[in-house]
């Protein structure tokens, strides 16, 4: 089990270094959730535990012509199994069950969105957390999200999403999803170790199964992610509920919070260059005094 | 399970059919996932709906609810055909060699013979075995080229048809059939037979050549299986079927003697009226394939509940005494009768030997009298025997409310067990209550039977003219009370108090144990017809009002009354210590014992159900010392058979347990099912429960009420009619109860639709839609509807559905799924559609006007299988209308 202390990597709109950067350790690439889709029955154990170990209270819910607890993930529902029936290729059917959360991106396109003050943090396991005491309600991280997680508390006016269970982690616990998963589909340890486990697995379905197009969903769009699937049908990713098949982090993210951010940055700059030279050339403004208009 | 839970993952084949355990057992299907991680193992999954467990498998087949028998008699003959059996272990380890009467015939025209139309019974004096020896080799001249008969005479037209062979029985296969069949554990093999009038020398060819061995009756049986037959019957397209009978039997391709294949089940199979031969289906094609008794292997009956498996061992139905022990009937005139009734004398070759374990009937009897009655047993009173109540007729579940509603019971406990809600025409289950004079319901949650009074369509009014009192008594949940439980894998498991019941609520033992008590005072003081079986009741517990469980866990163990010495070792156990196991109960009233097949559970060491050991030095998941298995820490029954003639393991990679030729015993990973110092020479059978000591492929005698072998019949209510033999649509010897309020639908009459009814991942029974939890995760009732059904019929998702069967309605929302495809069944595009059993009229939605309050079980009929008494919730008739 890798324990890892919460040292913080990276901070939304921090200002200069990020503090405590440095006191290095060993984690690798940090700690990782690996769902084996394929093993996945649907049982919802990782649902309950999730709901029950953040104390949230249960949620009243409507039939929807499927086995889904409800459509989306809520601001206090962290973790839903997305059903989906689906013909595969060869025209065998199946019945797809992803387990959604968080995907813990490396490269973390809310924590690039948010301007607030270390309202988002990126531990150097790995994990992403909300911190939502400095979040000031702009949901600036939905609009970053490439899946989709984030969600608004319209009364508090907080955004919340998956902890990777942050708490439980810091002292060398397994996230609760994992604890209670009763087929062992949900694996947890090092991204190194996890990366291992899921290419082994998906050689074993293209060898062993019909699922001879199985494979580790772990996307590059977004530097990779800290939880990550194997697929029966890693070229269709969409089908498991719509999981992108190549996230990336929004263009207007991109643009805002990279390019322009910096070109804006460099407009103030030389707007005040501008200013400067202006007033060493030209000297500062002076007041005339009003000239008598004499009238024809 | 004849293995168990965590032997799963020893399995390099499984066919799951009949139970949905990534729904139901999502806990021990991980041992299923684990076969797949680490073994590469295959799945089958067989069921009416692609299932969350269909989801995992390597092949899904859908299949017409009610025909598995079909199907898997397909795959009897296809492994046949194809030379996919195990030759050694069919010759050696079960009845396949035995020759049975000539007079005895197959339901090639739908009857088995013996049947008598007046009575609708069988008599089955011509179901069993020929006297005779070895007579390998004596069949060459009657068989075809090729060695196996290719003209099978018709039947009735046999040249000895009515010439019976030379055998020393004549007696009718007679009563109190049935229970050997049930119990879906190993049990199923353990009842005592009444298979006293077996040959003492059966005649046996070993070339299985003969005509009449069993090995040629069942290729002849199952001859007309075909997959052409399969497609027609159970709607499984022939590729399909080829493909899975393909893969299921790849396991002894080409001779391959070492790996295993699996097959697990769980109510999908028994609530049939054909339930119990669909069961014993699945048992002779394991035996075909030599897979029972072996690590990944046997028959596994998964239980829907924690303790069923506990409840079914200590007398869960009304034929049998704990121990599956039969019950007395009112022709055992005293002990001795009974004894000799119930004890079954060794039927097999005279070369081979049996151990034929119920020879040791009359110790399990006389200890158990002495654990009801104590010092009152003597025997000199036949050890109280007359204590027992005996019965004349058929006590099941269902019969029962049919008394009631025909006025006979006029009153009921149902504790921890909703009456109203679990039987099949739940309709007719209220109208019985109303004329009940009361009811006592002991529960956690008000429920649906103590609520029955207000059960929808029950007006203000109507309540005035309900006339029955009904107590309600506040239980304690699981997690409020220590004990047992035993689970499908047969182990005894201690578990501990969570928390105190709450407010008034009491722990069971304390409710049942302060009746009682109350009930013999009322004998002390008013007397009464027969009061002694209860005055005399051993009750020495600590505690009367609140018997310790740990107490009676020690008492159903067992102990010496007086000292017991064992003649061979000289050990001698004293008197008031407990015992070791069933090896020492005694017949003379030196011992006593709750259950025989718990003795061993708790001993002089402690509770054996308490031990949490994890040390497992085989890595094949037997772990000895974690809590205790029946019987005495066996972890995969019948485990000789897992190994060859001479005692070697088939496959040396899973060795279980084999013969140690320098100690003269065997011994293994796991403690042998076997006696354990019968050298191999000695050809001892491994099934030591039978009194052939081999597998029964051929059900011999009253083993079974509706045939030595299965044969597939209609469910009561079928779409189709029967492709083998249109004159005897339906299994002849089912009872259908007849009523006024038990009614039964044809196609003919609109009922077009195959229904079935199972259980959801996200709830248990009736009980969790109390519990905001598991209401959140699936909120409230629903349909599953086909998608082409829907489609022309014009109905969407969330819409609100009428379905009816000719007995009541049930309505809610259609969850409508491309899961459940059309079907054509013999040439007709048929469909099925599935109900979820969990709601009623009380509840959280139920409670908030949610739901429309209406119960599953009010569609299903009464209708039971004849061996276990089991309903038909499962493949029957109905019309679907959009509300």
């Amino acid at each position: 089990m890798p324990t890892a202390a919460l040292e913080i990597k990276a901070i939304s709109a921090h200002p200069g270094p990020v503090p405590g950067k440095g006191a290095k350790r060993n984690e690798g690439d940090g700690v990782c959730k690996l769902i084996d889709v394929t093993t996945c029955i649907g049982c919802k154990a990782c649902e309950v535990a999730c709901l029950e170990w953040n104390g949230y209270p249960f949620h009243e819910t409507k039939f929807d012509n499927t086995y889904q607890t409800m459509p989306d993930l809520q601001w206090n529902y962290y973790n839903l199994i997305r059903f989906n029936e689906h013909e595969f290729a060869d025209g065998s059917f199946g019945l797809l069950m992803r387990k959604d959360q968080c995907m813990h991106c490396a490269d973390p396109g809310c924590l690039r969105a948010c301007p607030a003050d270390g309202a988002i943090v990126q531990y150097s396991n790995g994990i992403v957390d909300f911190q939502q005491e400095y979040c000031i309600g702009c949901q600036y991280c939905v609009s970053g999200c490439p899946f989709n997680i984030p969600k608004f508390n319209s009364m508090t006016k907080k955004v919340h999403k998956c902890t990777l269970c942050s708490d439980r982690v810091a002292v060398g616990l397994e996230p609760a999803c994992i604890k209670s998963c009763p087929t062992g589909c949900l694996h947890f340890g090092t991204k190194d170790d996890m990366k291992a486990l899921a290419e082994t697995r998906a050689a074993q379905l293209r060898e062993q199964t019909a699922h001879t197009n199985a494979g580790v969903y772990d996307p590059p769009g977004v530097g990779g992610t800290q939880v990550m699937y194997v697929l029966h049908d890693i070229r269709n990713p969409e089908a498991y509920g719509g999981l992108p098949a190549n996230p990336t982090i929004p263009l207007m993210v991109r643009l805002w919070k990279g390019p322009v951010k910096w070109l804006g940055g460099l407009a103030i700059s030389l707007g005040l260059v501008g200013v400067v030279a202006h007033f060493l050339r030209f000297g500062p403004k002076e007041a005339h005094p009003i000239e008598e208009v004499h009238r024809p | 399970m004849t293995n168990g839970w965590i032997d799963i993952k020893n399995t390099d084949v499984m066919l799951i059919m009949g139970g949905n355990p990534a729904e139901n057992h999502p806990c021990g299907f991980k041992w299923a996932i684990e076969a797949k991680r680490e073994r590469n193992a295959k799945t089958i999954v067989v069921d009416p709906r692609f299932t969350r467990t269909a989801a995992t498998a390597d092949q899904f087949l859908q299949i017409r609810a009610g025909t598995d028998i079909a199907f898997l008699g397909g795959l009897i003959s296809w492994a046949i055909e194809n030379g996919r059996y195990h030759k050694d272990y069919l010759v050696h380890f079960t009845n396949a060699s035995f020759l049975v009467r000539n007079d005895f015939q197959l339901p090639e025209e739908g009857l088995f013979s013996g049947f008598d139309p007046a009575t609708q019974a069988y008599d089955k004096t011509t179901w069993n075995y020929q006297e005779g020896g070895n007579v390998t080799g004596t069949a060459a001249a009657s068989s075809a080229p090729g060695g196996a008969p290719q003209h099978p005479p018709a039947p009735g037209s046999s040249s000895k048809a009515g010439e019976a062979a030379p055998h020393s029985s004549s007696g009718k296969g007679g009563e109190g059939q049935g229970y050997q069949a049930f119990g879906a554990v190993g049990a199923k093999a353990m009842g005592p037979g009444a298979d006293a009038t077996m040959p003492s020398n059966v005649a046996h060819d070993l070339s299985l050549q003969h005509p009449q061995c069993v090995f040629q009756l069942l290729r002849r049986q199952y001859s007309r299986y075909t997959p052409e037959i399969v497609e027609r019957i159970t709607g499984i397209p022939k590729a399909e079927f080829l493909k899975a009978a393909d893969l299921f039997t790849s396991i002894r391709k080409d001779g391959d003697a070492k790996k295993v294949g699996t097959i697990i089940y769980a109510v999908g199979w028994t609530q049939h009226t054909s339930g119990t031969q669909t069961i014993r289906t699945a048992a002779m094609l394991q035996l075909l394939l030599g897979n029972v008794g072996r690590a990944g292997g046997g028959v596994n009956a998964l239980r829907g509940h924690s303790n069923i498996q506990g409840a079914t061992d200590m007398a869960g139905i009304f034929d049998v005494l704990p121990g599956y022990l039969k019950m007395a009937s009112p022709a055992d005139v005293n002990l001795a009768t009974y004894i000799k009734r119930t004890t079954p004398t060794p039927s097999k070759p005279s070369e081979w030997d049996s151990y034929n374990y119920w020879s040791n009937t009359s110790k399990f009897i006389v200890s158990f009298l002495k654990a009801m009655y104590g010092d009152a047993a003597t025997k000199e009173n036949d050890f109280a025997f007359r204590y027992l109540p005996s019965i004349d007729r058929k006590y099941s579940w269902v019969e029962i409310w049919d008394d009631m509603y025909a006025g006979h019971v006029k009153g009921l406990f149902a504790f921890g067990m909703n009456g109203v809600a679990i039987g099949p025409n739940s309709q007719k289950n209220i109208e019985a209550l109303k004329k009940a004079d009361w009811l006592v319901v002991c529960e956690i949650y008000p429920d649906e039977t103590s609520e029955f009074w207000r059960s929808p369509g029950i007006t203000p009014e109507d309540m005035k003219t309900i006339n029955t009192s009904v107590y309600r008594l506040p239980g304690a949940g699981f997690a409020e009370k220590d004990g047992s439980f035993t689970n499908s894998a047969r182990w005894l498991q201690w578990k501990y108090v969570a928390v105190p019941p709450p407010g008034e609520a009491k722990l069971d033992q304390e409710i049942v144990a302060r009746i009682f008590l109350k009930v013999r005072d009322l004998y002390r003081q008013e007397g009464g017809a027969f009061p002694d079986p209860v005055l005399k009741l051993s009750w020495n517990y600590t505690i009367p009002e609140n018997p310790s469980l740990a107490e009676v866990a020690k008492e159903i163990n067992g102990r010496a009354i007086s000292d017991v010495t064992d003649s061979k070792s000289s050990q001698t156990i004293k008197a008031g210590q407990q015992l070791p196991g069933f090896s020492w109960l005694r017949d003379d009233g030196s011992t006593l014992s709750g259950n025989w097949l718990y003795c061993g559970s708790w001993t002089e060491e402690g509770g054996l159900t308490q031990r949490r050991g994890t040390d497992d030095p085989s890595g094949l998941g037997v772990y000895p010392n974690w809590a205790w298995s029946w019987p005495m820490n066996r972890r995969v029954m019948y485990n000789r058979a897992s190994c060859d003639i001479a005692g070697k393991p088939w496959d040396p990679s899973r060795a279980q347990i084999w013969w140690d030729g320098d100690k003269q015993k065997w011994g293994g990973n796991d403690i042998p099912d076997f006696k354990i110092d019968s050298p191999p020479k000695d050809h001892m059978g491994p099934f030591i429960m039978n009194a052939e000591g081999v597998g029964r492929i051929f059900g011999p005698l009253a083993a079974f009420a509706d045939g030595p072998f299965p044969e597939f019949y209609e469910p009561t209510e079928s779409p189709a009619k029967n492709v083998l033999h249109p004159n005897q649509q339906n299994n002849p010897v089912a009872r259908r109860f007849k009523s006024d309020m038990d009614k039964f639908g044809t196609p003919e009459q609109g009922y077009t639709i195959v229904c079935t009814t199972y259980r959801l991942t996200e709830h248990y029974h009736y009980w969790t839609k109390n519990n905001p939890m598991n209401v959140e995760l699936v909120p409230e009732p629903f349909v599953e509807i086909p998608a082409q059904l829907a489609d022309e019929m014009g109905l969407h998702g969330g819409e609100t559905i009428k379905v009816s069967s000719a007995r009541g309605h049930y309505i809610a929302k259609a969850f409508v799924t491309k899961r459940i495809k059309a079907m054509m069944i013999d040439g007709k595009k048929t469909y099925q559609i599935g109900i979820p059993i969990h709601w009623g009229y009380r509840g959280i939605a139920e409670d908030a006007g949610k739901t429309a309050r209406t119960l599953a079980n009010a569609l299903s009929p009464a209708a039971i299988d004849p061996n276990a008494y089991t309903p038909e919730f499962k493949g029957f008739l109905v019309k679907l209308e959009k509300v």
